[in-house]
């Protein structure tokens, strides 16, 4: 069965610092996969180099079984196929909820104002922020802009969908709204690869945890074996941590 | 037994606290000015200086050719500024896009802009008011004002590329990988992502050249242009009088207050949306 997503021996410096050390990883279909670790162990790096934003120095990631830096498929058609979420949100605020998430499925994709639209609407309606279509994006609290900005990714009918620590930014109180909206599309089937310090929520969404050090994934393992039996030492300290920092 | 709560009190200030700020400000202002006032009007030489530069009746028998003058200042203005903001839009933009199909226009913008930055305008107007009509290149306008314009336009463009160019820098990067992540080409993501954000940035600095301009049209009167200044001089020359001189002064100012009242307006509103949004 061919992988949604196959990376193999992914490498990446930035200058001398070698921050992808030959990471392999495959992703099913419908599979949804977190990647925990510290800051700067390259989880975030390691989503960039999927959809093209940042160019890696060797291995290969392929996407349907297609090279993704293959001639055949141009970036703006690998990316169509690829949604990615910020942890900043990075929505337009020149532009209302709606015109955000409508630009790219019209002007990459072509289709129509009325038919996006209305796409648009239901997606917005789906994840309770239906009344803001036509606010502006600094009008909305940070959960509701995260929101959006998973709607926008979604509005493209992404084969996968990549999450860069939506979470990190938001009020507690904010981040239940959007964590939940991330299981209905764990419900809906939708591939996902999540990089997320919420150790609770990757425990309960994640169909399998990756932990990253410096670069290499040191384990890889269903949710449960790998918060409650970890077998990597560098693994156990990292959790260890994270319990003491009551974080899980 | 409950009483009914009395607003908490708030600082009172009598007229006294009121109005004595406003009087040290008013006598403060009245002082310093009086002061200069009394200073340049001791110079045993300052009846005649009146006589020459203040005399009203200078002043209104140059006013009509000074005015009209004027007009042509302002209409030289607008044409030169609407096709300064397109063509300085286009040459930042010519220096942003990366990738070796872009790097001929990439040169060209940067090769442009720093030739047009490192001439002082006043040569610029020389150099094209006279030189080029000299050329007598068939099909080419000869016109002082046409080229005059054409020198202001190339100048001043070259300034305003890069604070397009600063706009566009200052737009955080973000808003680049968001859009290149959905998919927008390297165009399309200038056209619907960074260049309306740029814009806004700028937007009080594109007035501050906009008042700028309006006063260096002012520079055509070297190459016979007659515009307010020139029309100004040539009262002079015949009368000896410069009161037209300061006709003229008035008629900018008149022109350029306002503008720069606008301007400052619009760079509070702009603070305060930026604090807002920080906050």
């Amino acid at each position: 069965m061919t992988q949604r997503v196959e990376i193999q021996g992914l490498t990446k410096y930035f200058g001398d610092n070698l921050v992808l050390d030959s990471v392999d990883l495959s992703v099913g279909i419908h599979e949804v996969i977190c990647l925990i670790g510290a800051s700067g162990s390259g989880k975030s790096t390691l989503l960039r180099c999927i959809n093209r934003l940042v160019e890696y120095d060797s291995g290969t990631i392929l996407l349907d079984g297609v090279n993704v830096e293959d001639e055949s498929l141009p970036q703006n058609q690998l990316r169509k196929r690829i949604g990615i979420v910020f942890q900043a949100y990075n929505l337009f605020p020149h532009m209302t909820v709606l015109d955000n998430i409508t630009l790219a499925p019209r002007k990459v994709h072509g289709l129509g104002k009325e038919e996006t639209e209305s796409r648009a609407h239901e997606l917005l309606d789906l994840f309770e922020i239906g009344s803001y279509a036509d606010s502006y994006p600094d009008r909305l609290s940070g959960g509701q802009q995260q929101r959006v900005a998973i709607v926008r990714a979604m509005a493209t009918n992404p084969d996968v969908l990549l999450l860069d620590e939506v979470t990190a930014a938001l009020d507690p109180e904010l981040i239940g709204g959007v964590l939940s909206v991330i299981r209905d599309l764990k419900t809906a089937g939708m591939t996902m690869i999540i990089v997320t310090h919420e150790m609770g929520f990757a425990r309960d969404v994640a169909d399998r945890v990756c932990f990253l050090d410096a670069g290499r994934i040191l384990e890889e393992a269903p949710p449960n074996k790998l918060f409650s039996d970890p077998e990597n030492p560098r693994t156990r300290q990292f959790l260890q941590r994270i319990i003491e920092a009551g974080r899980l | 037994m409950t009483e009914e709560r009395s607003a908490p009190a708030r600082r009172t200030r009598n007229a006294r606290d009121r109005w004595i700020p406003v009087l040290a400000s008013v006598v403060s202002t009245g002082v310093v000015f009086g002061l200069a006032a009394w200073w340049i009007t001791s110079s045993e030489f300052w009846p005649a200086v009146q006589r020459q530069f203040f005399s009203g009746e200078a002043i209104r028998e140059s006013f009509p050719a000074v005015l009209r003058g004027f007009w042509l200042n302002i209409r030289i203005w607008v044409i030169a500024e609407i096709f300064i903001l397109g063509l300085s839009l286009i040459l930042a933009l010519m220096r942003s896009f990366t990738g070796p199909i872009a790097a001929p226009f990439r040169f060209f913008a940067i090769a442009y802009i720093d030739l047009l930055r490192g001439i002082p305008a006043l040569l610029l107007i020389l150099l094209l008011g006279f030189g080029v009509p000299a050329l007598q290149l068939p099909g080419l306008p000869r016109g002082a004002i046409f080229w005059g314009t054409v020198a202001m336009i190339l100048g001043y463009s070259a300034y305003t590329a890069e604070v397009y160019r600063s706009g566009m820098e200052a737009v955080h990067d973000g808003q680049r990988a968001a859009a290149r992540a959905l998919g927008l080409s390297q165009w399309q993501t200038m056209r619907y992502a960074i260049v309306p954000q740029a814009i806004r940035n700028v937007l009080p600095a594109l007035l501050n050249g906009a008042v700028s301009l309006q006063k260096d049209v002012a520079l055509l009167s070297v190459i016979g242009v007659r515009e307010a200044v020139r029309e100004a001089q040539i009262y002079t020359a015949r009368t000896f009088n410069y009161s037209s001189l300061i006709a003229a002064a008035l008629l900018f100012l008149i022109a350029s207050v306002p503008l720069a009242r606008l301007t400052d307006r619009y760079a509070r509103r702009d603070q305060e949306r930026r604090l807002q949004r920080t906050l």
